[in-house]
């Protein structure tokens, strides 16, 4: 069975000269949840963004079989589906329910059925009380749930999650692990959270200086690479 | 917030909330152009007019007293116009101009009070207008009030580092501070619009927006507008008349 993601010697240099990607191999396979981790900066969230076309360099990026091209990037990116770090910026529209239909209506969706399809999403992440609502009057959590809900909306076969537990309280975060781990589709989840990461992820692949270090269990990268808070001596 | 406050006045289920927003933004247009057109008999037609607008909030259930007090926001700006028509001996026309902007922001208030901003920028999209100005008042809307948080944190944070409300307000420090804030603000709003395009194309936009509605027109939208149009109109001419 072909993976989900498979990517191949993915470089990318931003316009500033700086080498974000250098030589990124990955793949995701059905069913799996897997934790990108690694220093900020170390090209997590841009690897993230070439899996929907948002950014292109060097090497070849296929999702579900397609090869991640101006020609597919539009099926490419109904199958992943993208939650930013900052919900804020991913929530744009007047309310909760314009901005969860804006997905199904770009895909083509008739007005009545992206209705319905967004109502199904907030209710499947328990926000369709507040489908009237303007998104600023959310809370921080309640805002992540409605950026997934949007995302859910398409129907995708892949989510990928920048921090998602940026901004949320310990519930907050209680209430999104258990939201992730009910949902069917394969993850990524970019994350410095390493609670968060051993609650939900199979496997994990440590970033350094643009490519993958490792890969292997949270656990063996969390003490491989020291990647767990530890208190002070003496603290 | 101005904005949430007419957000919330916006969402609400009374008769002139049920119109078309075509229909309310034809009304307010005609409303205007009887009123700036107008030259006689401005203080019985301004009273007339004023009248017209209060039974209008009644009718659409909003606080008559907070509406009033928000069309004044203009007053500032009229005012000097105004002062300035006054000192050069010609008090009646500033008295007018004063009238006639306070009027048409009551008129407009009562349009966007009655219409939450989608529908409102749907109907204004369907009569013509230019779709990109109209993403751009949308997303203004929409952030307006995420951008004044941040320019509030940013006060704070100056004021937590011993800067004083005074030396914030007051002196010619005060520029050099504000400048470097709204640089500051400026670069963070320029970066936001990254984001949030960027998140907008990780949706499949295709560079307009799909409305999640259509708009229809019915009966009762077709009475509204003939009553709304032919009752300044009337006024007008009824009190030019008499006079």
């Amino acid at each position: 069975m072909s993976p989900l993601i498979l990517v191949r010697g993915l470089r990318y240099q931003y316009e500033d000269g700086t080498v974000a990607l250098n030589g990124v191999d990955f793949r995701l396979e059905a069913g799996e949840t897997v934790a990108l981790l690694g220093a900020n900066g170390s090209g997590k969230t841009t690897f993230a963004l070439h899996l929907n076309g948002l950014l292109s360099g060097q090497g070849t990026v296929e999702v579900c079989g397609l090869p991640v091209t101006p020609e597919n990037v539009v099926e490419i990116r109904r199958k992943i589906g993208l939650v930013f770090q900052d919900s804020e910026s991913q929530l744009f529209m007047p309310t909760v329910l314009e901005d969860v239909a804006f997905g199904p209506l770009n895909h083509g969706l008739h007005p009545h059925q992206a209705a319905e399809r967004a109502m199904a999403a907030l209710a499947q992440v328990g926000m369709a009380a507040a489908a009237g609502k303007a998104p600023y009057h959310l809370s921080a959590g309640e805002k992540k749930r409605v950026a997934i809900a949007g995302i859910l909306a398409v129907d995708p076969d892949i989510l990928v999650l920048d921090e998602p537990t940026t901004f949320l309280d310990p519930p907050g975060q209680r209430a999104l692990a258990q939201l992730l781990s009910a949902l069917p589709q394969a993850k990524i989840l970019i994350t410095h959270d390493m609670h968060f990461a051993r609650a939900l992820c199979s496997r994990a692949a440590f970033f350094r200086n643009g490519s993958i270090a490792a890969e292997g269990s949270v656990e063996q990268m969390a003490q491989r690479y020291e990647w767990d808070f530890q208190a002070p001596r003496g603290a | 917030m101005h904005h949430v406050t007419l957000d919330r006045w916006s969402r609400g289920a009374s008769p002139l909330h049920r119109r078309d927003p075509r229909v309310k933004i034809a009304a307010v247009l005609v409303f205007l152009l009887v009123l700036a057109t107008a030259h006689r008999e401005l203080a019985w037609l301004g009273a007339a007019l004023f009248a017209v607008l209060c039974a209008a909030a009644r009718l659409a259930r909003l606080p008559l007293s907070g509406a009033l007090a928000r069309a004044g926001v203009v007053l500032p700006f009229t005012a000097v116009f105004a002062a300035v028509s006054w000192l050069a001996g010609d008090p009646a026309r500033g008295a007018a101009l004063v009238m006639k902007s306070y009027l048409s922001a009551l008129a407009v208030l009562l349009l966007v009070s009655t219409t939450p901003l989608p529908v409102l920028l749907r109907g204004f999209e369907m009569t013509g207008a230019p779709r990109f100005l109209l993403m751009v008042a949308q997303f203004l809307y929409r952030y307006l009030f995420v951008i004044s948080e941040e320019a509030q944190h940013m006060r704070k944070a100056a004021l937590a580092r011993g800067a004083t409300v005074g030396s914030l307000a007051g002196n010619a420090a005060r520029f050099r501070a504000a400048a470097g804030a709204l640089a500051v603000l400026f670069a963070r709003s320029y970066a936001r619009a990254g984001e949030i395009h960027r998140a907008m194309l990780a949706r499949g936009f295709p560079g307009y927006f799909h409305p999640l509605s259509e708009l229809h027109f019915h009966t009762s939208d077709m009475i509204f507008l003939a009553i709304a149009t032919v009752t300044p109109v009337a006024l007008r001419i009824l009190i030019e008349r008499v006079a």
